[in-house]
């Protein structure tokens, strides 16, 4: 979905991999789908990023992060926040919802699984701990903007669940 | 200090829809925001402030863009902590008390359904900037809500008490969504020039949207009245807005110019 009109400057794409989201720690912003275009032109260059949600507070911390690892490695940067295409959660990667059950938060559904899930009429998410999908709904809202709360019924551990946003 | 000392030029008209529709959601985000250690669970107290977060995160996109087209003349914290009660046109829907749980939900069931279909038609404004917005924000408010909505059924459809409860707040709140649709001059030039959108004729699919859940939910379907509440629109607020901005604006005023 809109995927192709990324433009990740190969040079660059070793640095950015590095920059974590504050959140996720294990999870890098490329791998979030959160940067849409880097562009190099001799030292200077130039960053579009996208908020995952409108009030994301770790938006500010990103934006110095990616300068700060760019100015690290001898360039300019400019980080500019562009809302339109807006984010959507099928931009993570594969190796990004990997990433996220290794570190106990559920990847996201398709929209309309998402929402038979988030409406408890289908049980859908799968235990990040466990496995199962013996789990039901805790809250729509988790610790995060992105995030929502379920609870495994197997092994009894409450879990974040990605919300899926598209 | 007033934003009347600014000078907005040809763009004028624009920054006062601009306002006229964020503060919707700037006013609506702190009343969320007030329970903030103050739900009646933990889940719920983190599902409100969660909303109040979205909201808020809009408001910063519309207010950046009204200070973008001011020509810096101010800033988005200008915009949000700095006007005088007069210069806000929020309707009086969203700066009514949070009484109590059920005006919580009540009040944001009420504006969450505008909302949604007030932002499917900002998608289709001839303002690029406008249009993205509305294309991001209809994303987070889907599951504002579905949440309110939610609560709206389990209060409704609960015990004897509860349904009392939510059934008193609607019927108090209800008078206050008239004003909704009943567009002021600056939403008035925006429809005509193609970047606003035209709320009255959102009205009919409102009504229908919230009857339908509110019979879901075993409560009363909706009233005619003679007398709907309005005013917020044009600056004229209800005796509750200053006491919400003294709360709001207590920072900036003690500090001026305070950054985080």
């Amino acid at each position: 979905m809109q995927q192709e009109s990324v433009y990740i400057d190969p040079i660059l794409e070793p640095i950015l991999r590095q920059v974590p989201d504050p959140e996720i720690p294990v999870l890098s912003i490329l791998d979030l789908g959160m940067v849409r275009e880097a562009r190099l032109k001799d030292k200077a260059v130039a960053v579009k990023l996208t908020p995952t949600y409108s009030g994301c507070p770790a938006m500010d911390v990103i934006g110095d992060d990616i300068k700060k690892a760019i100015e690290d490695a001898g360039y300019v940067c400019d980080v500019e926040l562009v809302l339109s295409p807006a984010w959507s959660t099928d931009w993570i990667t594969p190796e990004g919802r990997k990433a996220l059950e290794e570190y106990g938060i559920a990847a996201p559904l398709d929209a309309s699984a998402d929402k038979r899930a988030l409406l408890g009429e289908e049980k859908l998410v799968k235990c990040p701990q466990c496995q199962s999908k013996n789990t039901h709904l805790v809250s729509q809202f988790g610790s995060t903007a992105c995030k929502a709360l379920f609870k495994c019924d197997d092994c009894r551990e409450p879990f974040d669940y990605f919300k899926c946003l598209i | 200090m007033s934003l009347r000392k600014h000078d907005f030029r040809e763009n004028g008209d624009k920054i006062d829809y601009i306002l006229t529709i964020a503060d919707n959601s700037l006013i609506l985000g702190q009343r969320m925001g007030e329970l903030t250690g103050h739900g009646p669970t933990l889940e719920v107290d983190i599902a409100c402030t969660n909303i109040a977060l979205d909201l808020f995160g809009q408001v910063r996109s519309y207010f950046q863009y009204a200070a973008q087209l001011a020509e810096k003349s101010c800033t988005e914290d200008d915009l949000a902590f700095l006007r005088t009660e007069r210069e806000y046109k929020n309707v009086l829907l969203v700066e009514q008390p949070n009484t109590n749980f059920a005006y919580v939900i009540a009040k944001q069931f009420l504006f969450d359904h505008y909302h949604f279909l007030f932002l499917n038609e900002l998608q289709n404004s001839n303002d690029a900037t406008l249009s993205a917005i509305a294309k991001k924000s209809i994303k987070e408010v889907s599951y504002h809500k579905r949440f309110s909505s939610d609560w709206v059924l389990r209060l409704g459809d609960g015990t004897s008490v509860s349904k009392e409860k939510i059934q008193k707040a609607i019927n108090d709140l209800w008078p206050f969504t008239q004003e909704l649709f009943e567009p002021n001059e600056p939403e008035e030039k925006a429809i005509d020039l193609g970047y606003g959108v035209d709320i009255a004729k959102l009205q009919e699919e409102y009504k229908q949207a919230v009857e339908k859940v509110l019979i879901e939910a075993t409560l009363e379907e909706l009233p005619v009245l003679e007398f709907y509440q309005r005013g917020g629109k044009k600056g004229i607020h209800s005796e509750h807005m200053g006491y919400l901005l003294s709360d709001m604006q207590y920072m900036q005023r003690t500090y001026p110019g305070m950054k985080w």
